[in-house]
């Protein structure tokens, strides 16, 4: 029996125990000093002077640096579809864009001298007027981030290549939704260290770093810093997560080779959680209209989706991601009649960037609550409305509106496993009863039915497997985890191929020293093509062993058996002569030629995991608490290699679903001051607030990959977030309330409550 | 999240940590189990030059059956109110109430003392012991005075205490076969209460609300309404009459008032009032 499909518990689990994992900040770094940053207090300013002296003169500050000291390019938009003149400086020159953006720059002996010297740079600022919501930013006479770009427009994606007619609709629902801000919180904030090796010409940059890639942030490092590869080493040991925000370039990871080389000694830097909360990058951000027409027998007919994204202060990634909202526009429905267009704009805010989902959250959101709104208008229940709008099993692979190609679904079986396992029906009775009675606990039933695209954009993933002298076997990624668990599933991956057990088999990352090429660990691609390369680099490795047991026993290659569950080879007929995968490697040992398997895996399209959530929720009409009782999640996601890790994966999913429905918000108030800077504030879910999940299997192989996997690590939050909210509407849609926008505190249910109770009835 | 700096001195008894006090006066604060002095300190909302820290003085934490009333050490841990059996039996509010502060980990360092000396409007134990009619003994050089619940609370994280006073005991009255209830409102369990409710029936019965307010506060009008005959709907609708509620992340104050109101009306049905 394979090792694969087991619920293999982790290896990475022990050390981390135990404290013996390495994190950055735990890291030993004789002479480093410790950088602290000077920010921006105020959201739009010109600055008119900065004044350094009085920090300088405190005890064990070595340096304070300003944009003035730094003689580094800008960075510049990650993608050449963003407004050029948009550019990041790694230091605010003459004007602040956000609160929280770095200033000036501090080194100490000490850390905690650090925030002492901080406060002692003192900062002119002549306040500009701040653009802090989006809509405002599109305004005619909105005041511009940048002047020189000539508007607040960041990216755009028009509406000419899409274009919907709703001409024959019987109904045509509108309606203005928002999904909000939210923040990433990984428990370990950003971290990083940085110092040079050698001399002159000659000398190196090293970058350790928690990071979800090393080999793209080496690529930036080389183009700013002017340096080839082989004077750039960027290492990423444990990483305490991340959910997308690690990925990408800050400006305080590039400086820190700037000021290590300034100094002449290493310099570290930990960010503290407000700097994390109003610094790291955000998520989500986008204000939707949505329209949606169709039959009053239940066909969606026409659909459109116009986007505002929120791009925070400097386009990042989160500009671009309209695009993926785009491509999972309709989501598992049949509307080939589709339209969306979108704008990014630039905001007196943190940047956005990605977030667990990234652009496919909001599509979910976008088409899910439209689903309901458009089921309410024509008096249908939602199930029975998305049933009809399906996209049937028989119609894989299928091209969506947008022009994306789904590999395979099964959309209904997958709302019928959910319905059944929350006993629908039952469900809808109990609501009805409690309506007859006005009883104050308010039960609602949400539906979310979604499909998203993992392992997209193209390009492959490194992976290696090194026989080594004593049987073992080393295993290199090109995929840096940061909590997913990769060394466990790759290595049950190299046992199932070899025979060799799993405790002989070691899992390196993350090295631009030892792997030769990473992308970035996201859109939950790691399985199906690292685990894949992984996979191929396995099988490989049994070929070429192969020649070598041929030349060991003597006999043609054809001849040689390799049997997995032994982990040994022998000729044909002969099974008691062998030779093993230690003696191998013992025999390859000191003649410079070990036995490497190597593979690169690209995968010929994206993969398209679904699934359908159902959330029960009891609303207190009183006070507008929202209690959540059940959370019912098929997620399909092709094959699964490790059922505990997919169940963790989908766990934390639905938990960060779930909260962005009901708890968080990033929020400012009008001038652009952060008012979520800290846990007390800002409301990271927690197991109280969460129910029991329960979770039905569903497995439905892709055949782009050959393990048959897709993604896993964000189909929570996709599915989650608007099965909820639709939840806590349905609760309440009897007493007249058709939407509520997220997070659903219990102020904003009761004064929708309220907002019915004192209107008319509506016709 | 790095304090500014300051003096740390540690007191071997009550009487050096009320001389200590005395010594740095405004600028000393005593640190007990820290849970809301720290926070505010890595915040650089809080700058004290010096922190008097009381944690050794182990003789500070008890519970003790006093005839009439509890006597609880300053230095008692909210874990330990919720698990006195005593406190159940004689005050069951005060430990019911002590088991919704935080999270296990806060409960476990955060003490009674401490809450209260801090007099945060938004915290449950102010206001339980307010309603609960209890007296504060706090000691300074020339000994110790006592101070009703009613009187300590003074406006918005300021109690009566001078600054070489230390809070020692605090004295909670049996309840006996009187009605309670503590109803906490808030979006997460571990959260500061948006609005909480504190009742306890009686012949003169008491109602205190969380975070009405700069200070814990009584429900004055509702006490009066439910002595002079009103029913419990009828008088938890004048649950807000006279409170300041503040506007913050999780409510405006309109609908503050609205949850007192609702909050009220339930915490005197469960207490048994009719």
């Amino acid at each position: 029996m394979s090792i694969l499909g087991n619920s293999v518990v982790r290896r990475e689990d022990p050390a981390l125990l135990r404290g013996e994992g390495t994190f950055i900040d735990g890291m030993e770094i004789e002479g480093a000093l410790h950088a602290t940053f000077v920010r921006s207090t105020i959201a739009h300013a010109r600055i008119s002077s900065i004044e350094v002296r009085q920090a300088l003169e405190l005890d064990g500050v070595v340096d304070v640096v300003t944009a003035a000291d730094i003689d580094l390019p800008d960075l510049s938009p990650e993608s050449p579809i963003m407004n050029a003149a948009m550019g990041r400086p790694l230091l605010a020159r003459d004007t602040v864009r956000f609160v929280g953006e770095p200033v000036a720059v501090v080194l100490t002996e000490e850390r905690y001298h650090g925030p002492d010297a901080a406060e002692l740079v003192i900062v002119d600022y002549e306040p500009l007027a701040p653009v802090v919501d989006p809509l405002s930013a599109l305004a005619a006479d909105a005041p511009l981030l940048f002047p020189a770009a000539g508007s607040n427009v960041g990216m755009e994606i028009d509406a000419r290549s899409m274009q919907a007619d709703f001409s024959g609709c019987d109904v045509v629902v509108r309606k203005r939704i928002r999904n909000q801000r939210v923040a990433p919180a990984p428990i370990e904030p950003r971290v990083a260290a940085a110092w040079w090796e050698g001399e002159g010409e000659q000398s190196r940059l090293v970058l350790y770093l928690a990071c979800q890639g090393v080999h793209p942030i080496q690529a930036k490092l080389m183009e700013v810093y002017g340096l080839p590869a082989d004077r750039v080493r960027v290492v990423c040991p444990d990483v305490g997560g991340s959910f997308g925000a690690k990925a990408g370039t800050y400006p305080e990871w590039v400086l820190l080779g700037a000021l290590s080389r300034r100094v002449g000694r290493p310099v570290r830097w930990t960010e503290t959680r407000t700097e994390n909360l109003t610094a790291m990058g955000h998520g989500r951000g986008q204000v939707q209209d949505i329209t949606i027409g169709g039959t009053r027998d239940g066909r969606v007919t026409a659909y459109r989706l116009e986007v505002v994204q929120d791009a925070g202060a400097y386009p990042a990634i989160g500009a671009l991601l309209p695009w993926m909202t785009r491509s999972m526009v309709t989501g598992v429905y049949d509307i080939p009649n589709a339209e969306f267009s979108a704008r990014s704009v630039v905001t007196n805010t943190t940047p956005v960037v990605a977030y667990r989902g990234a652009g496919r959250p909001e599509a979910a959101a976008a088409i899910e609550r439209a689903m309901d709104l458009f089921a309410t208008e024509i008096g249908m229940d939602p199930a029975e409305v998305r049933r009809r709008n399906f996209i049937p099993a028989d119609a894989f692979p299928y091209t969506n509106a947008a022009g994306t190609t789904y590999d395979c679904g099964a959309y209904e079986k997958a709302l019928d496993l959910a319905l059944e396992a929350a006993g629908y029906e039952e469900l809808r009775a109990e609501q009805e009863r409690r309506r007859q009675a006005g009883d104050t606990r308010a039960l609602g039933i949400g539906l979310a039915t979604y499909v998203e695209i993992t392992a997209f954009g193209g390009g492959g993933e490194f992976g290696s497997c090194e026989l080594r002298p004593d049987g073992s076997v080393l295993v290199k990624t090109g995929s840096n985890p940061y909590g997913q668990g990769h060394h466990t599933v790759w290595s049950q991956l190299v046992s199932a191929r070899l025979g060799i057990p799993m405790e002989k088999i070691e899992v390196v990352h993350g090295d631009t020293d030892l792997i030769p090429s990473s992308s970035i660990t996201g859109g939950s691609r790691s399985v199906q093509l690292a685990g894949t390369a992984v996979w191929d680099a396995a099988g490989r490795l049994v070929d070429l062993a192969r020649q070598r047991a041929a030349d060991h026993l003597e006999a043609a290659i054809e001849d040689i058996v390799f049997d997995q569950s032994l982990g040994r080879f022998y000729v044909a007929g002969t099974p008691a002569v062998d030779v093993t995968w230690a003696e191998l490697g013992a025999a390859a040992d000191g003649t410079g030629n070990p036995l490497v398997g190597l593979a690169n895996f690209s995968a010929p399209g994206a993969t398209f995991p679904f699934g359908a959530h159902v959330a029960v929720v009891e609303v207190d009409t009183e006070t507008g608490s929202v209690e959540l009782s059940r959370l019912i999640a098929v997620d399909d996601a092709g094959t699964i290699l490790n059922p505990l890790l997919a169940e963790g994966q989908v766990h934390g999913g639905l938990a960060q679903g779930a909260a962005q429905a009901l708890l968080e918000e990033v929020r400012y108030d009008a001038d652009g001051n952060p008012l979520t800077s800290n846990f007390a504030d800002y409301g990271v879910i927690s197991a109280c607030e969460l129910p029991m999940f329960e979770r039905i299997p569903m497995e439905t192989p892709t055949p782009v990959n050959p393990l048959g996997a897709k993604g896993i690590g964000e189909s929570g939050t996709i599915g989650a977030t608007p099965a909820v909210q639709n939840a806590v509407i349905d609760a309440v849609a009897h007493l007249g309330v058709d939407h509520i926008d997220p997070p659903l505190t219990p102020e904003r249910v009761w004064r929708a409550l309220q907002a019915r109770s004192t209107d008319p009835p509506s016709p | 999240m790095i304090p500014a700096p300051f003096e740390y001195l540690r007191a071997g008894s009550a009487e050096e940590a009320i001389s200590l006090l005395a010594e740095h006066g405004d600028d000393a604060k005593v640190l007990a189990g820290g849970h809301s002095l720290l926070p505010l300190m890595k915040l650089r909302l809080a700058t004290p030059g010096v922190l008097i820290d009381i944690g050794e003085l182990r003789e500070l934490s008890y519970i003790r059956d006093g005839g009439d009333h509890v006597a609880i050490g300053a230095l008692t841990c909210h874990r330990d109110l919720e698990r006195s059996e005593l406190l159940q039996h004689e005050v069951p509010l005060l430990s019911f109430t002590a088991h919704l502060v935080g999270d296990p980990q806060v409960r476990n360092r955060g003490t009674i003392g401490g809450s209260l000396a801090h007099a945060d409007p938004a915290s449950d134990l102010p206001a339980a012991v307010l309603g609960l009619g209890g007296t504060l003994v706090v000691t300074g050089r020339e000994g110790s005075r006592h101070l009703a619940a009613d009187k300590f609370f003074t406006g918005f994280l300021e109690s009566a205490l001078a600054p070489d006073e230390l809070l020692t005991e605090i004295r909670v009255p049996k309840t006996g076969d009187a009605g309670w209830s503590y109803q906490k409102f808030n979006r997460r369990a571990q959260d500061w209460a948006i609005v909480a409710v504190a009742a306890v029936t009686g012949p003169q019965p008491r109602v205190a609300l969380v975070n009405m307010g700069p200070t814990p506060m009584r429900a004055a009008a509702t006490e009066a309404a439910l002595v002079s005959g009103a029913s419990a709907a009828e008088a938890a609708e004048l649950a807000a009459d006279g409170t300041e509620p503040p506007t913050d992340i999780n409510a405006t104050p309109d609908y503050r008032e609205h949850l007192a109101r609702v909050l009220t009306r339930r915490a005197l049905a469960e207490a048994g009032v009719a």
